[in-house]
This record gives C-alpha cells, structure tokens and sequence, in this order.
C-alpha cells in the first residue's frame, strides 16, 4: 500500500511525523515537545534509557494515549490523538514487550482473533491456520500454526505478535525492546524478518537501547533523553559511543552538593585500579561478599549469570546499568526473596545464602526495594505501621504490638526523616512518592545495619526528597556503613558511588573506581558496546 | 436390577445438571465465576410452575422458566461486571435471593409456603421412559450445542479468549463486557431450564426444590475442567452414583450419605490436582477492564 | 483531622447505609404489592422486635450465631481468604460440643463440663477450617469451591452420624447433655421469658472483642492483615504468606465453630440437624455489611437478627418471606456499592503533588 500523493509534495514517503508532542503525567513530563520522524521503508531505531519517554510516544502513535500538545500524521494524515482501533485500521501494529497472546489457545487462534474467517456461522479454523501459515511463509516468520501458544518458545511468540499484526494489515510495525527476551540466533532470525518487511514497502520502529544492535539492523537513529528528541542521525554516519553520548549525556544542572561529590571533593576513596571486588582477606573486612551468584529468572533463564563482588563498611558500590539485565533480581535474592540457585553470599563473614527474609534482617540487611508500592510499603496501613514492616517482632511483647514505642518510633522518624504531612495516622497511599520513599528510608536506614541494598531508590521521587535520600547514603558511608546502590541514574551512580560497576544480560562488567567512570564509559557497558567482565 | 430402569433413572437425574453445568461452564469460560446456577435453577423452576400454572401449556412454562432464569442472570452480570462486584459475594447473593423471591411470590400467587398446584408437564406415557419428554431430549443435547458453540464459532472463541487473557482479546479490539454479558445470560437461561425440567416433572414446585444440584452442577464444570462434554460426562457420573444409590436403597452397602458425598469429594481431588490438575480459565473472577 | 480518615470511614459507613436504604426502598415495593402500608408494617417490625423483651430476646439469639460466624467470615477475608464454608464449621462444632457433652461424666462440675464442650466446639471449627488451609497452600485449591464443597461433605457426614448412631428415636437430634448447659438469660432477666437468648451472647461479644484485638493490637494480627492487603509486600516484611493462611482458617473455622454453642448448650442442650440453618451463608453477609470489622460485624449481626425476627412478627400483614428476599438485595446491594463506592471517592481524591 503506497500512500496517497497529498498536496504537499514531496511528503508522501514519510510513514510518520511526530511534533512537538507533549504528554504529562500528574508532574512527569514524560514528553516534551519530542518529535520522530520515520519514512516509508526504512527501519528506523527509536533508542534512550529508561524514562526517555520512547514508550509514551510510541503510545502516543498507536492511539492508547492522547497527547497533551503537538502534532501526529501518518501517511501523510493528520491523525492527532487518534483511538487504537483507527491505529489498527490505518496499518499500525504494535508488538508489546509483554506479549498479548491467550496462552491456551493456538497460533492461528491468537492471529485471527477478533477477525476471524468466517464459514456461514462457523468459525473457519482451517482457513484460518491456512491464512496463517500463507502469511508465515511469506514474511519467514516460522510458525507451527496448530501450536498452543503456551507450548511455544520465547521467540516463535514473539514471532506470532508480529504475525498478528500484519495480519490486519500492519505496514508500519513498531516492536519494544524486541530483543529483551531472546537468544542471539532468534535476534538474528528477527532481523532478517525485519529486512524482508522493509525490502517489501514496510515501516520498521524499533525501541531498544542495545546499541551493538541498533547498529546491526537500524537504519536511522533517533535519541530520546528527558522526555525530549536530542538527536537524528543516520545509523552508517555515527558511531556507538556518539549514540551513547546522546543517550545519556549531561542534561539538567546538578545540585551542588552533588556537583561538589561528584568532583570528589568529599570522598576518601579507597582502591587501586585492579580493584574487581574480591580480594582473599576480604571474608574479615568485607560487609557483604557476593561468590558467582546464579539467579533463575522468570522464563527458567539465567536472570544473574555468576556475578561477584564485595563492599567493605563505609563504602557505597554502584551498580548501573538498564531495567531488565537481572539487576531486580540481583537484589531480591540478595534480601532474601528470591532463592539463589547456586553460589555463596557472606555478610559480616556469616554465610547466609540460605537464610530467609528475617534472619537476613537480623544478619544486618537492610533493604529499600525497587518498587515501593508492591514491596516496600502497604499502602492501606498508616505511617505508623508502615515503619514497622520487616521489625514488627521488634517492637511485639508477649505477642502484642507496644502500640506506645510504635507511636515513639512514629514520632523520632517523622522527625529525623522530615516526612510530610507530619501525621502518623495518615495511611501511606496519601503521601506523595518523595515522602512514601522516606518512610522506606526511615525505616530501612534508622535501624542497625551492616549493608543497605538501595534499589532505585530516588524513582519518582521530587527533587527535594532526591537530595535529602543522597545525604543519608552519603551519611550512612560516613558512619561505616556499606551500601549497595542499583540505580537507572547514572548521574546518581557517579555523584554517590566509590566504586562502580555496570550490569550487562546478568554479568557484572568491569567494576572500577569512580574516578575512572564517567557517562560516556559507563554508557557504553551499559548498551553492550563495551564488555570487560570483573575478575 | 435392571439397566433399562437405570439407565432411564440416571439420565432423569442428570439433566437438571447437565443443563446447569453447561450454563456454568460458558460463564466460567467467559471470566465470570458462577456459583449461582443453584439460584437460577431455583427461578427457572418457579417461573415455569407460574407460566405453566396459568397458561395451562407446559410450554410456556418453559419459556417463562427461561425468561426467569435470564432475569437472574442479568442481575448477576449487572453485579459483576458494571459494578465489579465480588462475583462470589454475587452468586450467593442470587441463590439466597432466588430463595426469597420464589417463596415471596409462591405465598402470593398460591397462598403456600410449601407447594404450588399442579402443572402440566410433559410426557406422561410410562413406556417411553421419560423419552416423550423433548425437554430430556434438549438435556442431552445441550452439552455437545454448547460444545460446538465453543469451540466451533467465533463468539466461542472469543470467550476463551476473554476468560484467559482479556487483555489480548482487548488489544485486538474485542469488547471484553459484552462477551461475558452474553455468556452469563446464556448460562442463566440454561440453568434455569435444568429447573424448569425438574419442576415440569415433578408436575409442581415445592419449597427449595433444587436442593442443592447447582452446587453439584458447579461441582460437575470443575471436575470436567471447564469443558462443555468433560462436565456433561461428570453429571452423568454424579447421577449415575445417585441412580445407584436409590436403587441398592435396600441392601444398604454404603450409607446413602457418603454416595452423597461423591460428586464433592471428587472435586476436591481435582481441585488438589491428585489425578491431573483442574486448572481455572486464568482470569476466572477478575472483572474485565 | 485529616480528610484522609474520614475518607477511609466514609468509604467503610457508606456500602452498609446503601444497603439499609435499598432495603427500606425494596420493603417498601414488597409490602405495597401485598396491599399494605409500609409505614404500619415497619412499626410493627419494630415493635416486634425491639419493642418487646421476647422479641429482642430472640434477636439476640439469632445475632448472637450470625456474629460467630460473621468474625469467622471476616476473619479469613482480612487475610484475603474467601470462607464459605462457615455453614460446616458451625454444625461440626455444635456437634462436638454435643458430643462431648454426652462423654463427660454427669458428676463433673457443670462449669467445667461446659468450658470443655466450648473447647470442642472450637475444636470442631478449627479442623473442617484447617482442610481448606492445607489445600490452598500445598495446592493453591481455591479456598471458595473447597469450602463449598467441603461443606456438603461434613454436613452429610454429620447426617450419617447422627442418623444411624447417635439419635434419640423418632427425632433427628442427639441426646440431652447431662452437665447441663449455659443459663438463658431468662433466668437472670425475666422479661426474657420464653426466648431462646442466652449467656453464649456474652461470648459472642467476648470473641468479637477478642478478635478486635488479634486483628488490631497482636503482631500476628498485624502480619495477617498484611498478607490480606499485599502479600508481596508481607513477604518482604519476612511473613510467611502460607503460615499466615493456614493460621487464619484454623482461626476462622474455630470461630464459627464455636458458634455452634449457641444452639446446642444455650438454646436445645443437645445437637440437632440443620440447626445451623443458613447461619453459616448469612455471616458473609453479616461480615460484607459489617465491613470485615468486629464492631461492624456485631451491629450487621443485630440488624439482620432483626430482620429475621421480624419477619416472624409482621407475618400476618406480609409474608415472612419478603425478609428473605430482603437479604438477598442487600447483600447484592453492598456487594454493588463496594467498589462503587471506592471508585468514586478515588476519583473525587485531589490528586497527589509528586
């Protein structure tokens, strides 16, 4: 299908205009005037870290979310703030990163839903696994079309996705972080289906931030950083680092303070260049030591692959790095909530690699999840009883709760933590993110502890909250304390780390001192364009 | 004992339930969690005693009985789906309401707390078994018409597709309230009909009549795994133990109360996944966005 | 105060008063189409119920069975568990008790005798509770279907009991307890003179603040009501979710178990078949119009009591039956506005400054 010649000239080849698009979301501006531009047979790569905003545009283009400003047209179109059923209508299909597949029901099932060929009353199944089958060997997209999907591979799934699609039609086919779920073959098998559907009249926009793969398939780059459009370039003029940069380079002022420690001006740091995280003494000196960890993650895969490291007390290791290379699981295991499938974990010298949540606790972990919302806190409950989630035995005489020290304690941490609205009773759902994170952090850090496993734990927290969180890290350090921070932010990796290391499709590459790191590094181990291992 | 005479019973016990369970098995399907099928057997049983009571034509009754059961039906559907209410709260709301308005209107209309008048029904002639009955007859033709309608047309799938994932069948444009309204509405009708049956045949209504075969009816849609001829072989099951247990009533082998037993007993094994697992439609009783 | 509290009391008080105002409004149709006048008829309800000693006797018996078995329902669902099966843990329990009750020697002291039939009772309650437990967490078997089931098992296995051994002839229930049971209150309060009330209705009160304080003040309490809000945030605060499961039917069904004394040591002094007569099914209500809260399960118990006893009273003018169409539309009611309800004030919530 060739767009329609237009009035406009020469415009008809391009699939996809994005301007100005605004998108807020309460005080988030998850887009800010970003624009895309994608032509008609090209394979276009939409890529920047977490909270770019790539998702909400590509939400935005497929008719689930309405833009608060800006411009949209497909085709040559206007079809601002259009509805996913127009999107669908008018060729656009998207393959989430969660698949929309009905597990229990076939290939051909799933492809057809909705649209189903039709036989008098009956539904036609064979002409639907014949249709499916046609189209499979069309496009190379290798599918058994009697299969259940449930009885399919990652990658014959995600291949169904992209079926359904074109199924109805799809010529301009936007598929998020495709290659999040699969092996190195089957990302090979996708690319040569995405060739073909380009080679025949297709639009192509692809959301990663993998860059070894935006250069291996795309051919022109956009960059989105803070919600806005930094960057176009063309994938055969540029260069992974220059990508790199653009994803994560220097954006907003720093605060002081952090400008201040990031320049390490208040920092004794301790280690030499051949620092990997494992000295032999280290059983004595070390916090917490980590031995080869394996983590299984959810699809039976190896979610952290052998990972090793050790923080002494009164240092702070940062571990960067994208959402989804096993950092979420690197630090559930670590508290406790995840069972470590092989591999050792020591804390103060004490092997605790079997104990559960609680004896970790009273071992000296603490923890500050990554999802406060689902983990963290229980929204219903009050301030007050939120504080003593993980220590209520703590605080229990002779199987009572002493609701007096419950108050107390209430009382010290509201205080000590500046946790507004001031109120005990309040229940946590009535707090913004910044004070719903410091009752976390009051509770997490105004207890006894040897290493605090700091999970995100400035998301979606205002700015305010983000500096006082950094001066209790910075405070715990200085008391002895050794913390363990997994952040998306690398400014806030740089700003409080001693030491750095980047997490990679679950391996910890290269760790090093901070003065070593800077963005650009860091960026580029973090999209896989770099890889030493530790140690 | 004779088989023609057991046979001829069993299948006079199952109907009530295979017309239930059917109507159980495409709700459930659907999402939407059906313990009230006690209810609409309850309603569909009065309902036709007044139709048949004053048209003086069991058919009539019959499609009174219907139209009671998708009255009940509709309450339900409205409950769970536009108010997302707790739909197990909802189903026994309905059976605890279906108690009461049957025995509210059978004051009223008969002036009884026990029993209505008699009825026509149909059949009558001993030699044809029961066979004379067409209401026997769509009994056991209700479960593979269901079947065919599942797994054979693309409302059918579309159920499937709701009760699994209602998020997918929402992303390919399909209106996931819509889908299950109508599957509760037939599965009202349908439970109802296995009432209509039961009170046609006994030529009245009595008091709380269904005793209880909903919930061997929902016992029947688990322990056949949500499958329209699975649950219809389980009612057959389930009444063949009844059927067994009158007819031995004599030689008392093993207390009638533990034949009672059977049919729950069977379902809490399948529910444990003893032999194989009962495993429910994924998004059983979460109501659709 | 904060509005926050009085939010989370409005979204508490309002489903109840939804359910009381649809009432009035169904009654009101009901009573018409019999050709009568609801304001007669509702004063009349009233007056026989709480208008007169026997009545309010009687409503208090009736609560006092429908407050056991709403705090078991309660109970469970605070952990997020559904019991349905509070009809069998009752009759178990009542018959335990009965059981027992006929084992004792008849010399042992009547104080004593009766705290060890209430010991059964619990005990009764607490193993039918305990199946479902060890299903859901060894199994992940709903707890809704099993506890459906499982009550049809345990009542036809009490029928059998009682029908083929235990039977005085030419009745369905067990013998006379000998030690002698718990005092009617007619025996301390006159007016109460021919009503079934008796002193189980302090215990009742006793468990549901006993319960109050397991739910509100005790660490396990605190831990349950977790594990019911958000199990993944429990298990991060190191609860055993499958623990925390298993105590709460156990709990549960002891509850409603000892439910079953009302009738078989206070009223009838021994165990009768389907003496539990729909209590078990009515304390969902009883716990949903309660709002799963002690306090809020006494004064639903109370008014469907009153509902119950009403109908007795207002039987001349309308059917005894509307009550129970009654209850079913307030239950449908409040299940309705439940998240009705919550939605809303959600909506009408400013939204928060990030």
């Amino acid at each position: 299908m060739t767009a329609p010649p237009t009035a406009m000239g020469g415009r008809e080849n391009i699939a996809i205009r994005m301007e100005g698009i605004d998108k807020i979301f309460g005080s988030v501006r998850a887009n800010r005037a970003a624009s895309l531009e994608v032509k008609t047979g090209e394979i276009h790569a939409l890529v920047g870290e977490n909270g770019a905003g790539k998702s909400t545009l590509m939400k935005i283009l497929g008719g689930l979310l309405k833009p608060d400003a800006g411009r949209m047209e497909v085709n040559g179109r206007d079809v601002t703030g259009w509805s996913t059923s127009d999107a669908i209508a008018a060729g656009i299909g998207v393959v989430h990163q969660h698949f929309m597949l009905v597990p229990t029901l076939t290939v051909a099932e799933n492809i057809v839903l909705g649209m189903e060929p039709r036989n008098g009353i009956l539904f036609d199944y064979s002409r639907a696994v014949a249709e499916s089958e046609k189209l499979s060997a069309e496009t190379g997209l290798a599918v058994s079309a009697d299969a259940r999907v449930s009885d399919l591979s990652v990658g014959e799934a995600q291949r169904v996705e992209i079926l359904k699609t074109l199924y109805r039609g799809a010529k301009i086919l936007v598929l998020d972080e495709p290659t999040a779920v699969l092996s190195p073959p089957e990302v090979r098998e996708l690319w040569s289906v995405l060739r073909k559907l380009r080679d025949a009249g297709g639009t192509i926009v692809l959301i990663t931030h993998r860059l070894d793969e935006v250069i291996e398939i795309s051919d022109v780059i956009t960059v989105m950083r803070g919600g806005q459009t930094v960057e176009r370039l063309r994938t055969s003029d540029t260069t992974p680092a220059q990508i790199a940069r653009a994803m994560v380079g220097r954006d907003v002022v720093l605060s002081s303070r952090d400008e201040a420690s990031a320049l390490g001006a208040s920092r004794e740091g301790p280690d030499t260049e051949s620092e990997a995280g494992f000295h032999p003494s280290d059983d004595m000196t070390s916090a917490i030591r980590v031995n080869d960890l394996v983590i299984m993650g959810s699809r039976n895969n190896r979610a952290v692959d052998g990972v090793t490291f050790s923080i002494r007390p009164g240092e702070i290791l940062g571990i960067a790095g994208v959402e989804g290379n096993g950092q979420t699981e690197l630090i559930e295991a670590l508290a406790g909530l995840r069972p470590i499938a092989s591999g050792l974990m020591r804390v103060n010298g004490h092997d605790v690699t079997a104990n559960n949540v609680s004896e970790r606790r009273d071992a000296g972990v603490s923890h500050i999840p990554e999802d406060r919302h689902r983990r963290g806190l229980i929204l219903d409950y009050s301030i007050a009883d939120n504080l003593l989630l993980g220590q209520q035995t703590d605080y229990t005489r002779r199987g009572i709760i002493d609701a007096t020290r419950v108050e107390q304690n209430a009382q010290k941490q509201i205080e000590a933590f500046d946790i507004r609205p001031p109120s005990k009773e309040l229940p946590a759902r009535a707090l913004s993110g910044g004070n719903q994170q410091k009752v976390v952090i009051a509770r997490e850090m105004g207890r006894a502890f040897t290493i605090l496993l700091a999970s995100q734990p400035t998301r979606g927290v205002d700015v305010g909250a983000i500096e006082f969180i950094h001066s209790q890290l910075r405070e715990a350090r200085a008391a002895g304390r050794a913390v363990l921070l997994i952040s998306a932010e690398l400014k806030e990796i740089l700003a409080l780390a001693d030491r750095v290391a980047v997490m990679y499709r679950g391996k910890l590459t290269k760790v090093m001192p901070v003065a070593q790191a800077d963005e650009e590094t860091l960026g580029q181990y973090m999209t896989g364009t770099r890889s030493e291992s530790a140690a | 004992m004779n088989p023609i005479s057991f046979l001829t019973q069993m299948i006079r016990i199952a109907v009530p339930y295979l017309f239930a369970a059917s109507g159980g098995v495409i709700a459930e399907r659907s999402g939407i969690i059906s313990l009230s099928l006690e209810g609409y057997m309850l309603t569909g049983a009065f309902s036709a005693t007044l139709g048949a009571h004053y048209s003086g034509s069991a058919w009539i009754g019959v499609l009174a009985g219907m139209f009671g059961g998708l009255i009940f039906g509709l309450i339900h559907a409205v409950a769970s789906i536009r108010y997302r209410a707790d739909q197990v709260v909802t189903g026994i709301a309905i059976n605890l309401l279906a108690i009461g308005v049957t025995r509210f209107f059978l004051k009223l209309a008969f002036a009884s707390s026990s029993n209505s008048p008699r009825v026509e029904g149909f059949g009558g002639n001993i030699a044809a078994h029961g066979f004379d009955n067409p209401l026997l007859w769509m009994g056991l033709l209700v479960a593979p018409v269901l079947a065919f309608l599942m797994y054979r047309t693309p409302y059918g799938l579309r159920v499937r597709a709701v009760g699994e994932h209602p998020a997918a069948a929402a992303s390919v444009g399909i209106k996931s309230s819509l889908v299950q309204y109508v599957a509760v509405a037939i599965s009202g009708i349908l439970a109802a009909l296995g009432g209509v049956f039961l009170a046609l045949d006994q030529h009245q209504f009595t008091d709380q009549m269904t005793a209880g075969r909903g919930f061997i009816a929902v016992a029947a849609v688990i322990f056949g795994r949500w499958d329209p001829v699975r649950a219809a072989l389980a009612c057959l099951l389930f009444a063949a133990a009844e059927t067994l247990q009158i007819q031995l009533q004599g030689n008392q082998l093993i207390p009638s109360q533990f034949i009672e037993m059977i049919p729950y007993a069977l379902t809490i094994i399948a529910l444990a996944g003893v032999v194989g697992r009962a495993v429910p439609p994924a998004a059983l009783g979460k109501a659709a966005e | 105060m904060s509005s926050r509290f009085r939010e989370n009391i409005e979204e508490a008080l309002f489903p109840p008063v939804v359910a009381l105002l649809v009432a009035l409004i169904c009654g009101d149709l009901l009573i018409m189409s019999y050709g009568q006048s609801p304001a007669i008829v509702y004063r009349l309800l009233l007056e026989g119920t709480w208008g007169n000693a026997y009545g309010f006797g009687q409503v208090l018996y009736k609560a006092t069975t429908l407050i056991f078995t709403g705090l078991a329902v309660s109970l469970g669902i605070r952990a997020g568990l559904f019991n349905v099966g509070a009809e069998s843990q009752l009759a178990a329990g009542g018959f335990l008790a009965a059981l027992l009750g006929l084992v004792l020697s008849p010399s042992l002291p009547g104080i004593l005798a009766v705290f060890l039939c209430i010991v059964a009772a619990m005990a009764g309650g607490a193993i039918v509770g305990a199946i479902p437990g060890w299903l859901k967490v060894k199994f992940g078997a709903h707890e809704v279907i099993v506890t459906i089931m499982l009550n049809f098992i345990v009542l036809a296995l009490l029928n059998y009991i009682v029908a083929a051994k235990l039977h005085v002839p030419e009745t369905l229930h067990t013998p006379e307890i000998r030690n002698g049971g718990l005092a009617r209150l007619e025996s301390f309060i006159p007016a109460f003179h021919g009503s079934a009330a008796n002193l189980t209705i302090v215990i009742a009160l006793i468990a549901a603040a006993l319960t109050w304080a397991y739910l509100f003040r005790s660490r396990r309490g605190y831990e349950l009501r977790a594990v019911g809000l958000q199990p993944e945030a429990a298990e991060y605060g190191g609860v055993s979710v499958g623990a925390t499961w298993m105590r709460a039917m156990v709990i549960s069904g002891a509850i409603a178990g000892l439910g079953g004394i009302n009738y078989v040591l206070g009223y009838k002094n021994y165990y009768e078949e389907g003496f539990a007569g729909g209590s078990g099914f009515l304390g969902i209500a009883v716990a949903l119009v309660g709002r799963n809260h002690p306090l809020g399960v006494v004064l639903a118990a109370l008014f469907f009591a009153t509902l119950s006893q009403g109908g007795l009273a207002i039987h001349a003018f309308v059917p005894k039956q509307m009550v129970e169409v009654l209850q079913g539309v307030v239950i449908l009611a409040v299940a309705m506005s439940v998240p009705e309800v919550r939605a809303a004030l959600r909506r009408a919530r400013k939204p928060v400054a990030a």
